[in-house]
Order: C-alpha cells, then sequence, then structure tokens
C-alpha cells in the first residue's frame, strides 16, 4: 500500500514538474495543480497510512485512530492552495487579456510594451 | 540603581507626538507649531524631572521585556551622558521648532515638516537613552532615515533629493557596518545591555575579535559624524532647510557618531588601535574640514565644514584616550552646541531676508540688520575662539591636551596640526563676520535686507546668552560636565582639571595667540588664496561618490541582467533542479534509520485507484495541449485523489477535495472560456528532454522520500489531540477541533489568507475592466460554433431544485461538523458550489441580482465573526481562541452541544463562502464585457413567455 502512494506521489510530481517547465501559462497552472495533489498526498502520508480506521473518537470503546493532525493541516492546505491557484488564474487571464499572449516568459529580444498606449485616450476622456 | 519608569515613556513621546502637528496643521500653523513644541516640552519635563537624581550620580534603569531567553528586551538607562545629550536634543528642539515656525514659508508643508522633526528626536533621543545595543541599533537606523526625510524636505530641489540620497547611503553603510561591530561586542560580553558591555571593558580589550569590532564600530561612528574620509555627505546635506541643518547638523544627529565614541569609550578607548585611528582621524578632519571651511562662499557650506572640523576635534581629544580629553570633548560638546546652532540659525536668517546665501554678494549687512549682526558675531568670535566666549574655554583645553600628546614618539605633530586646525578656525569666523557683516553696504542685494521678527531670532539670541553666560562664568556648566564626563569615561577618579578663563601662562595660551594672530594675517591673504584654490584642480568628493555609485549600479544591473532574465521557466528549472540536488546531498550524508513498520496490505481496490490515477496523470502529460481535455483529465486525478482520502480514513480531507475539486474545475473552465483553447507545440526536443529528466528525478526523489519517511515511526504529537479533543474540545471529530480549537490560531490566518486572495482577484478583475483589457473583450471573438442556448431550460429547472437542496446540505454539514466528518470549510464550499451553479445555469445578471448580501462583506463578516469569538475567550479571561462548550436539552430534540467553536467555525464558513464566490464572481463579470448579450432573463427559451407572445407574434 505505501508503495502504492509513494509512487502515485512520485508521478503527481513528475507531472506537475513537467508541466510547470511548458511555456504557457494554462498547462504552468494544470502542473501546479498537479504539484498541489502531490503534496497534500505526502502531507497526508506523513501520519502514516490507515486503512478501516475510525476518524472519529469512539465514547464508548478505546481503539486506534487514523492520525488527525496531518489531516487538519492538509485540509487547510488543500482550501489554500484553491485560494492559490484562483490567484494565478486570474493573473495568467489578466496578462492574456491585457497583451493577447499567454506566454510565461519574458522574451529579451521583444520591445519593452509602451507605458503610456494608453496615455492620449485617457486624456482625450471627459 | 535608580528605577527609571519614565525613560520608555520619555522615548515613545516624541513618536506618538509625531501624529499630531500633521493633523494639528489644519488649524493653522501656530498650532501645529504650539503642538509639537508641547510634544518636545513634555519630553523636556520628563527629563528634568529625573536631573536631580542624575546629578547625584545615579543611573536610572527600566526595562520592558520582550523574549529576555534571547536577550531581546526594550531596555533603557540615564546617566550623565545620555542625560547631557538628551538635554540637548530636547531642548535644542524647543528652540528649532519656534525658529522654524517663522522660518518656513506658506508654500511649505509646515504639518510634514514638525512630524518629521519629532520622527528624528524620538530616534535621536532613543540612541542617547537604550541600554539594549540592538535597541540603539534600531533607532540609530531611524535617525538616518528620519534624516533621509528632513534633508530631503525641499522635494523639488534635485539637490535636496541628492544630498538626501548621499547622507542615506552613506550614514546607512556605516550603520550596517555598526550592526556588526554591535553583535560581535556583545558576543565578547555575553550580553546586549549597555550597562553590562561597559563593565567589560578589559575582556573585550583583550579579546582577538577587538580590532574587527572596533572597525565596524568606528566606521559607523565616522560615517554618522562625518570623519574623513566620509565627511564629503555633511555639505551635501546643507540643501536641507537651515532649521534642519540647525538641529541635525550641529546639534543633534552628526554628534551621534561623538556620542558613541565618548559611550563605548570605557571598553574600547585605551588602545594604541584606537589612538592611531581615532586621534588621527579627527585631526586630519579638524585640519582639513577648516582648510576647506575658509574657502568656501555659501555660507551653510563654510559652517557646514566648520563642524566637520570641529567634529574632527571632539574625535581627535576621544581619540587621545585621556580622561582630561573626555573632560575636554564634553565641555566641547556643549560649546559647540551653542555657538553653532546660533551660527545656523543667523545664516538661515540671512538667507531669509537677503535671498543669498552667498558671501561674495554680501558685505555691509551690520548696518541693515543689526540685530542679527550682533548674534551672528558673537557665535563666531566663539568659534572662532576668543575669550569670554565659551569656544574659548574649550579650545584651550583642546590644545592643552593637544600640547601633551606625541604621535608616534613625535611631540611635535599634534601639537603643531592642532595649532594650524585653531588657526583655520579664527581666519573662517573672521570671514564669516567681515565679509558678511563688516565693510560698505551694497545696493545689489537680491533681497532689501532688514531684521527679523522676534520670533525668529529669539532662539539664536538664547544660545548666544548662553555663549557668553558659559565663557564668563564657566562654573555653571561645571555640574554638567562633570556627571557627562563621569559617565563617559566609566567612573573612577577624575583628572585635574579647572574651568575657568585665566589658566596662567600655558603652552595652550601660546598656541591660541598664535592663531588668533595667524588666523588675521591669513584672512588679509585671503583673496590671493582664494585666487589660488580656484585655480588648483582637486579631487571633488561628490563626483568620486556618484562615480562609485554609477560603477555598483552598473555592476548590480549586470548580475541581475544575467541571472534575472524574464524566462521563468528556466529559473523554476534552476529551482527544482537544485532542490533535488541538494535532497541528494541530503541523503548522501547518511544517517537514516532503518525502517520499522510493516507495509499494509495492497487490495484490488486500491490498484484500481492507482492505475486510474497514474494513467490519468501520465495521458494529461501527453494531450495537455488540448486544454479542454486536460481540464476533464486533471478532474479525474483529483477525485482519484479525494477516493484515496476515503480509503485512508480521512473522510474530512476528502469531502473537503472533492469540493475544491469542483470549484477549481469550474474557476478553470470560466478562465479558459477567455484564453486561447489549444497551446501550441514550441518547446524543442532537447528542451523538453531536460525538462522531463527534471521531473523524473523530482518524482522519483519525492517518491523515495514519501516511501522512507512511511516506513518508519517517529514521536508525533497527535495523542494529545486524541486524548483532549472530547475533554477539552467537546467534540469527537478531531480533525474538525484541531482546525476550530487546537489550533484556531492557523485556522484564522488561513481564513485571512484567502479573504485576501479573493479581494486581490477582485482588484487584479476590477483593474483589467478599466484597462486596456477591457477594449480588447469588448472587440473579444467567439468560437462561431458556440452554442445559441447557453441557458439551457433542463439545467435551468435542476438548479433552481438543486439550490435548496445544496444549502441543506451545507448546513448538515456545518453542524455536525465539530463530532462528525463535516465543518465550516466544506459547508462553505458546498454552498458556494450551489450558488454557483445558479450562475452558470441562469446567466450571471439574473443571479446577481438576487444576490442580496455582497460577498466583500462576506468575507469581512466571517473574519469578523471569528476574531470576536477569539477575543470572547478574553471576557472569561482565558487567552484568545480558547473555546468553550456546553450541553443544551430542548425537550423535542435530543440533547446537543453548544460550543463557542461552532460560531468560531461559522466565521470560517462565510469567509471560504465569501472567498470563492467573490473569486468566481470577478471572473464571470469579466463575461458581460465580452461583448456577449446579457440574458436578463434566465433561460434563453423560455416556453411560458414564448405562449404569451406568441398571439401577438401571429399578428
Amino acid at each position: 500500500m505505501e508503495m502504492l502512494v509513494a509512487s502515485a506521489v512520485g508521478v503527481l510530481t513528475a507531472g506537475g514538474v513537467y508541466l510547470m517547465l511548458r511555456l504557457r501559462a494554462f498547462p504552468v497552472i494544470l502542473g501546479l495543480a498537479l504539484l498541489s495533489y502531490a503534496v497534500n498526498v505526502f502531507l497526508f502520508s506523513s501520519g502514516r497510512l490507515a486503512v478501516g480506521l475510525p476518524p472519529v473518537l469512539n465514547k464508548y470503546a478505546e481503539t486506534a485512530y487514523s492520525d488527525p493532525l496531518p489531516q487538519a493541516l492538509v485540509l487547510t492546505a488543500i482550501v489554500i492552495s484553491f485560494g492559490m491557484t484562483a490567484v494565478l488564474v486570474m493573473i495568467a487571464l489578466g496578462s492574456f487579456l491585457e497583451s493577447a499572449e499567454d506566454e510565461v516568459n519574458i522574451d529579451p529580444n521583444r520591445p519593452e510594451v509602451d507605458e503610456d498606449e494608453d496615455a492620449p485616450q485617457a486624456t482625450g476622456a471627459p | 540603581m535608580e528605577s527609571g519608569a519614565v525613560l520608555p515613556v520619555m522615548a515613545l513621546v516624541p513618536f506618538i507626538g509625531a501624529l499630531l502637528p500633521a493633523l494639528m496643521i489644519r488649524a493653522g500653523r501656530n498650532a501645529c507649531a504650539l503642538t509639537t513644541g508641547a510634544v518636545t516640552l513634555l519630553a523636556f519635563v520628563m527629563l528634568m524631572t529625573m536631573a536631580p537624581a542624575v546629578f547625584r550620580g545615579e543611573v536610572l534603569q527600566a526595562e520592558l521585556s520582550w523574549l529576555p531567553a534571547l536577550g531581546l528586551s526594550a531596555s533603557f538607562f540615564l546617566d550623565g551622558l545620555g542625560f547631557l545629550f538628551a538635554g540637548m536634543i530636547l531642548g535644542v528642539g524647543l528652540l528649532i521648532i519656534l525658529y522654524a515656525r517663522f522660518y518656513l514659508s506658506g508654500d511649505d508643508p509646515m504639518g510634514q515638516f514638525y512630524t518629521y522633526l519629532l520622527l528624528f528626536q524620538g530616534a535621536m533621543l532613543g540612541i542617547v537613552i537604550s541600554d539594549n545595543i540592538l535597541l540603539l541599533l534600531v533607532f540609530w537606523e531611524l535617525t538616518s532615515l528620519s534624516s533621509f526625510l528632513l534633508i530631503g524636505y525641499w522635494k523639488h530641489l534635485p539637490e535636496g533629493r541628492q544630498g538626501a540620497r548621499m547622507a542615506l547611503a552613506v550614514t546607512g553603510a556605516g550603520g550596517l557596518a555598526m550592526i556588526a561591530g554591535m553583535l560581535i561586542l556583545g558576543d565578547i560580553a555575553g550580553s546586549y545591555n549597555l550597562t553590562d558591555i561597559l563593565q567589560q571593558g578589559e575582556a573585550i580589550r583583550a579579546s582577538e575579535w577587538y580590532f574587527p569590532a572596533l572597525i565596524l564600530i568606528l566606521l559607523g561612528a565616522f560615517t554618522k559624524s562625518a570623519q574623513f574620509p566620509f565627511h564629503f555627505w555633511l555639505p551635501h546635506a546643507m540643501a536641507a532647510p537651515t532649521p534642519v541643518s540647525a538641529y541635525l547638523h550641529s546639534a543633534t544627529m552628526v554628534k551621534a557618531g561623538v556620542f558613541l565614541l565618548a559611550r563605548m569609550w570605557p571598553v574600547l578607548a585605551g588602545t594604541p588601535e584606537w589612538f592611531y585611528i581615532v586621534a588621527t582621524t579627527g585631526l586630519i578632519t579638524m585640519v582639513l574640514g577648516a582648510f576647506i571651511a575658509l574657502f568656501k562662499d555659501d555660507l551653510k557650506a563654510l559652517l557646514a565644514f566648520s563642524t566637520v572640523s570641529h567634529l574632527g576635534l571632539l574625535t581627535l581629544l576621544l581619540g587621545l584616550g585621556t580622561k582630561f580629553g573626555v573632560v575636554a570633548a564634553i565641555f566641547h560638546i556643549i560649546n559647540h552646541l551653542t555657538f553653532k546652532a546660533a551660527l545656523f540659525m543667523s545664516a538661515g536668517i540671512v538667507d531669509h531676508e537677503t535671498h543669498t546665501r552667498d558671501i561674495k554678494r554680501l558685505g555691509g549687512l551690520r548696518k541693515l540688520m543689526p540685530v542679527t549682526a550682533v548674534i551672528a558675531c558673537l557665535a563666531a568670535l566663539s568659534m572662532a575662539g576668543i575669550p569670554l566666549f565659551n569656544g574659548f574655554l574649550s579650545k584651550e583645553m583642546m590644545l592643552e591636551a593637544a600640547a601633551r600628546t606625541e604621535w608616534y614618539e613625535n611631540p611635535l605633530i599634534v601639537p603643531v596640526l592642532a595649532t594650524v586646525g585653531a588657526l583655520l578656525s579664527v581666519a573662517y569666523s573672521f570671514r564669516f563676520i567681515v565679509h558678511t557683516f563688516f565693510g560698505p553696504v551694497r545696493d545689489d542685494y537680491p533681497a532689501k535686507p532688514h531684521d527679523p521678527s522676534f520670533g525668529m531670532w529669539a532662539a539664536p539670541a538664547f544660545l548666544v546668552f548662553l555663549v557668553i553666560l558659559i565663557g564668563v562664568f564657566p562654573k555653571v556648566v561645571a555640574p554638567l560636565v562633570a556627571v557627562a564626563s563621569d559617565a563617559a569615561f566609566g567612573g573612577g577618579k577624575a583628572p585635574y582639571y579647572s574651568l575657568k578663563i585665566w589658566h596662567g601662562f600655558t603652552p595652550a595660551l601660546y598656541m591660541s595667540v598664535a592663531a588668533v594672530v595667524g588666523g588675521l594675517v591669513l584672512l588679509a591673504l585671503h583673496r590671493p588664496l582664494d585666487w589660488l584654490w580656484n585655480a588648483i584642480p582637486r579631487p571633488e568628493a561628490k563626483a568620486i561618490f556618484e562615480w562609485l555609485l554609477d560603477r555598483i549600479v552598473r555592476a548590480c544591473r549586470r548580475v541581475a541582467e544575467l541571472t534575472h532574465d524574464g524566462a521563468i521557466s528556466r529559473y523554476l528549472a534552476i529551482f527544482a533542479a537544485s532542490t533535488v540536488a541538494l535532497g541528494a546531498l541530503a541523503w548522501s550524508g547518511g544517517g537514516m534509520p532503518m525502517a520499522t513498520r510493516d507495509l499494509l496490505p495492497v487490495t484490488p481496490v486500491a490498484i484500481m485507484g492507482w492505475v486510474l490515477l497514474v494513467t490519468a496523470t501520465l495521458y494529461l502529460l501527453t494531450i495537455h495541449h488540448n486544454r479542454f481535455r486536460a481540464l476533464v483529465v486533471i478532474s479525474i486525478v483529483g477525485l482519484m485523489v479525494s477516493g484515496g482520502f476515503v480509503y485512508l480514513s480521512a473522510p474530512d480531507l476528502a469531502l473537503t477535495q472533492i469540493s475544491v475539486e469542483t470549484v477549481t474545475i469550474l474557476l478553470l473552465l470560466l478562465a479558459l472560456h477567455f484564453l486561447p483553447k489549444d497551446t501550441p507545440r514550441e518547446s524543442t526536443m532537447p528542451v523538453r528532454l531536460r525538462d522531463g529528466a527534471i521531473a523524473v528525478a523530482s518524482g522519483g526523489t519525492v517518491a523515495a522520500l514519501a516511501y522512507a519517511f512511511m516506513l518508519r515511526d517517529v514521536s508525533v504529537i497527535s495523542d494529545f489531540h486524541l486524548a483532549n479533543s472530547y475533554k477539552g474540545g467537546g467534540g469527537t471529530n478531531v480533525v474538525n477541533v484541531i482546525l476550530v480549537d487546537f489550533r484556531g490560531y492557523d485556522t484564522y490566518g488561513e481564513i485571512i489568507v484567502l479573504g485576501i486572495a479573493g479581494l486581490t482577484i477582485y482588484a487584479v478583475m476590477d483593474a483589467l475592466l478599466n484597462g486596456a483589457a477591457s477594449r480588447r473583450l469588448r472587440n473579444f471573438e467567439f468560437a462561431p460554433d458556440r452554442s445559441k442556448d447557453r441557458h439551457p431550460l433542463m439545467m435551468v429547472v435542476a438548479t433552481r431544485f438543486l439550490l435548496p437542496i445544496t444549502a441543506m446540505v451545507g448546513v448538515y454539514m456545518f453542524l455536525r461538523g465539530h463530532n462528525q466528518p463535516g465543518g465550516g470549510f466544506v459547508a462553505g464550499l458546498i454552498v458556494s458550489i450551489g450558488l454557483l451553479m445558479q450562475y452558470m445555469a441562469s446567466g450571471f445578471a439574473w443571479a446577481q441580482q438576487r444576490q442580496k448580501i455582497g460577498y466583500h462583506s462576506m468575507i469581512g463578516l466571517g473574519v469578523v465573526i471569528a476574531g470576536l469569538t477569539g477575543a470572547g475567550a478574553w471576557l472569561a479571561g482565558r487567552p484568545f481562541l480558547t473555546s468553550d462548550f456546553g450541553y443544551v436539552n430542548l425537550p423535542p430534540i435530543e440533547e446537543f452541544e453548544l460550543a463557542t467553536a461552532a460560531l468560531f467555525d461559522l466565521g470560517v464558513f462565510l469567509a471560504v463562502l465569501g472567498a470563492v464566490m467573490l473569486t468566481l464572481y470577478s471572473l464571470s463579470r469579466i463575461a458581460r464585457y465580452a461583448g456577449s448579450t446579457v440574458n436578463p432573463e434566465a433561460m434563453d427559451y423560455d416556453p411560458s413567455r414564448r405562449r404569451a407572445r406568441t398571439p401577438k407574434e401571429a399578428l
């Protein structure tokens, strides 16, 4: 079982890193999503695997439980990684809408975008 | 050791008071100045209440501990030396506030000026009364920063900005060196408290780290006090308004370096290193500064170089390493303060009234501005060291000390150079007097000069009164000099000295006479000398400084351009590869214990999940160019991860993962609507192979790490949570109790982060829609084969049915969260999915119309509820976020539990709901700009409307 979880984490990490190194924003976001899966499962696995153990306390019997602490940490990590993905998506979308390019790298040979592109229009407005 | 409980309050008064002038300026300039004055006066009165104890020779102390285990505490102490400087800072501060009220013109933002001034005052005060040297360093840097603001106060003048930047660069760099020096010192002494360090002089001088510490601390002191070769910033800082120059550059900031030399004197002085570095620097600075001052035509530049020269004199006296030198230095600090501040203010008056500070354009002002002339001349005579003025007394002491000093076994060098310095000082002082105020009245002043109002000359007049008082009756300051110098050399027997005018025919007297005569001769020869000075080329400090700065900037830019070329893929590749390399390095060190746990058995279900996950991931890599398909495939991965959590006894995680999964995919779908639908194949084969290698290496190492970790036992703290969850937190779902109780602070921080993410997205979207992007959006071309029925009837109806059900599931999840899997996070996500479906099915406008509570306020409300719940624990006298619970029995319902943690969870719920909805709301708002028609009705084809319309259409 451990072997399966570890290899799944490895595959997710490898896929995430590979996509993260692509040149367009969208695959980079997908790659980061894969990486967050990998990290979350990795963190979760640090509490050791438990199959069929009760996660909720039993008032009437003494039993073993699954480790709650990594679960609590991963739970917030999942929610936070959603926030991070959302911000990234918004930035990627913004940069695409602003420049009609969704490349993540700045091409050193491309002339810099003129900052004052909007200036005449802005002054023209009432 | 006395208690000085008022010390921290006194240190805080200027900082808190700094808020007032900016507000009071609305009530007028007088109110603003009076408030500032009242703040300073308050601190001054506090200081004076401690005067009797200080004059009794006591040391007042106060300590506010912060991290005592690390030696970090805000500790203050006040002894004679600190008292002298604090008195100077606050006393002169009062005079400057008065003077500035009349000096600043109506166009200058006075509130800003006084705020900066008080900030600076607080920082200076902090330096002289800090006990902890780390605290001292903080205040030290604060003086650099606040003086930057003051020097650059006239932002419209390029000289002001350049001068401020130069002052900040030089003193800031020195400050950095000093931090290192002080840390070494604290390390040797084993304490960061000055009172302890001052006791350990011998141990410190014997340490092998003494020399580096000395050099570093001296760098800090010399840059601050404008000692050669760092003297050049001071004249350029003269671009500041004159009150600033009078305050910073005569009385306070530049004296901070001298203060530090005096403060550290018992610890660092007395070694040959100290003597040769400090005394020599002082001597060179004294002569060089005086020499340059003689040829400066700008009144303030002349005074600036004269200040450099006098600071050199003070450094020389402290550098001698004799107690007599310390006494002379302390006495001269007082004297220099009185006459130099008066001179700066007089120069400011001349500038203010004639609109020029150029000596060559002045002269004859004696008749036009008699009051100013008297004040300035008396102060300048003191600067020249003429008897009956206080400058004479301390200059005599300096010459006497110099006469007894041998430099490298040569008894002549120091006395001769000291006399030369005094001689030059006489020359430039008389030049200041003669060329400004004497001579014929001219008719080409830029403005018609006349004496200013009383308010403007009151402050310098008071200082000149002190000049004469001390000059004629030196005994009035004798107790202050005694108590301050006692503190400076750290107790022990005081040397023999006597503050009086006539000491008999001593070598110092002959040197003094030679200086005065020589100085007057030099002044008579000024015209040819000035011609010579201008004819000979000489290195210009400012040019060298700027050249150096330019080189540094260029070198930095080259490094930055080389490493930071805008290719984020390259940074990420380097980052991933080096992380793997570091991990491998750590692993190769060995020391990994043997595996202690057995493998769990593998079941067919698990294998099926694994196969699905791995296949989906690999498939994703091959088809990621087709973005829609990639989204479908990645949702399989997410589903498998959720399934894995269920299988591995983590239902809470599974619930959260699957709801987050849904929301994330919806988000990506919305974004993809506006993004290109395909990723072009751009990477070349070698790049893909390189990335593949990095990816495989990362994945392999992470898998190995996870595997190794899972098979080994380590001590965990979870047993505590399991044992106390029900007893202490009142819940059987330990994960939820950890979230809302044990680690409630983390959760509180997390919902705030999530809220910030939501607001960031909203802000980015708002900026986009107001910028170039909105034009692009309006002309957006959608795919021609887009569906005409974007809000189908079936979906609208289904989602309407689903909304109450989803809401109920959400409430259920929320309520049971404390004892069963669920909780605020999950509930928030589920409810937001329900709402989101309305947006998708019925369209943005329709759904938005029915949305009564703003998502911003929902985030805010959530954070506030969570925060107030936490703060409620204070009412019960418990720490923040301590939860309480009890059981309630209402007849028709079963016994149920009420816990404050549930209220906290409600805050979590609201914040999560608000953040998620704000994010998706922001994205979908873009659609309204995207040229597509917004549907006012829920359905594109509404059968009910269609039937109603048909008869009309038939007509």
